[in-house]
């Protein structure tokens, strides 16, 4: 009798389990990017006779030296800041031209006309501190991400997807051409109804 | 007959490296992936504040990074401990910052050059008085795209 031994594991499949896991990695694994608050600086040259912005216009927003948070001059709580800019900016209190006929705010005609007019003023000293900061300015631009997020929604219901979700999908570079083309008038269309009127004031001295 | 004896249990057969090289480049492609290269050590401290309403960054190469801190602990006995900013690889005053910006605009592509975004990599704790000086620096040289990149959580977590 021929002495035999076991055959062979046949390892010709191993090359295909091994590509199958890199694959496999490739497609779940994202290569981490930077991501954070995109912001506008406005250009240097001076603004000849600016224009005249009524008070109830412009909510103020300052953070003092202690990070202590002043909104329309009254001492605020960070967590109140986004109900109170989302009150602000829906208000609609412009009457005749001015009406803002989606607001859905209280109509308030000591608060902001329309969403157009609407400027947020945020104003921070030197010694503010860069996380709170951070943290004024998100939560601003959260204010205009709910309103933007509750016209996209009324507007193009179709779509099944909020403002800040279609920007998103508007900004990835995977999206087709054609699905942006499509998106693109509509956000420009809830952009113009919450213009983004984020005024940052020179920096106040220490005193 | 003989067609279904029954195998004798000869000696272990050598289990196959044929694959091994496929692990191993494999594992190299996964890594190559997923590394992120930093062009530059940092040498401020650079915890980012965070942040939920946030956007993701432009490509790479449209984008030309500041950074600024209190310098590491290696670097407090020679720099100190004030935020100071960091451009590539060497601590830069507030006035070379609108210099950078011109180098780096001149280094990129024509087409480029006008989409260019500079993202502000700070430490949670700097005041914001350096931040306003850049900020002014860059509005003189009109590079008026910035991003505060942040981490991602929700803002409670930046007051304490």
């Amino acid at each position: 009798m021929a002495k035999r031994s076991a055959p062979e594991v046949n390892a010709g499949s191993m090359a295909d389990i091994a590509f199958l896991l890199l694959i496999f990695f490739l497609v779940t694994t994202t290569i981490e990017t930077d991501s954070g608050i995109n912001r506008k600086l406005p250009p240097m040259e001076e603004i000849e006779d600016p224009p005249i912005i009524k008070q109830k216009n412009i909510f103020s927003v300052v953070v003092n030296k202690n990070n202590q948070l002043l909104v329309e001059e009254e001492l605020t709580d960070i967590d109140d800041l986004r109900r109170l800019a989302v009150e602000f900016l829906d208000n609609g209190g412009g009457e005749g031209e001015e009406a803002c006929d989606f607001c859905l705010g209280a109509r308030d005609p000591k608060s902001s006309d329309n969403p157009d007019k609407a400027i947020i003023s945020l104003k921070n000293d030197r010694e503010t501190s860069y996380k709170v900061y951070i943290a004024v300015q998100n939560e601003l631009v959260a204010a205009y991400n709910v309103l933007r997020d509750r016209e996209f929604l009324r507007l193009f219901p179709n779509e099944r997807m909020n403002f800040v979700d279609a920007n998103k999908k508007y900004t990835d570079p995977r999206t087709s051409p054609e699905e942006k083309e499509r998106l693109k008038p509509k956000l420009d269309e809830v952009k113009l109804m919450f213009p983004q009127k984020l005024s940052e004031a020179e920096p106040s001295k220490t005193n | 007959m003989s067609k279904f004896k029954k195998k004798k249990g000869g000696d272990l057969p050598a289990i196959s490296t044929a694959s091994l090289p496929d692990i191993v480049f494999m594992l190299l492609f996964f890594f190559m992936v997923a590394t992120v290269m930093r062009d530059s050590t940092l040498m401020v401290k650079n915890q980012l504040p965070v942040a939920d309403q946030i956007q993701k960054l432009d490509k790479k190469d449209r984008v030309m990074y500041i950074y600024a801190g209190a310098p590491s602990s290696r670097y407090v006995d020679k720099y100190g401990a004030l935020p100071r900013i960091q451009l590539n690889d060497k601590f830069a005053t507030v006035s070379e910052v609108g210099a950078f910006v011109l180098a780096e605009r001149a280094s990129k592509r024509e087409e480029l050059q006008n989409v260019l975004t500079t993202a502000l990599k700070v430490d949670g704790e700097t005041k914001m008085g350096l931040i306003t000086d850049i900020k002014q620096e860059l509005r003189k040289v009109n590079a008026l795209k910035i991003n505060y990149t942040t981490r991602v959580g929700a803002y409670s977590q930046n007051i304490d």
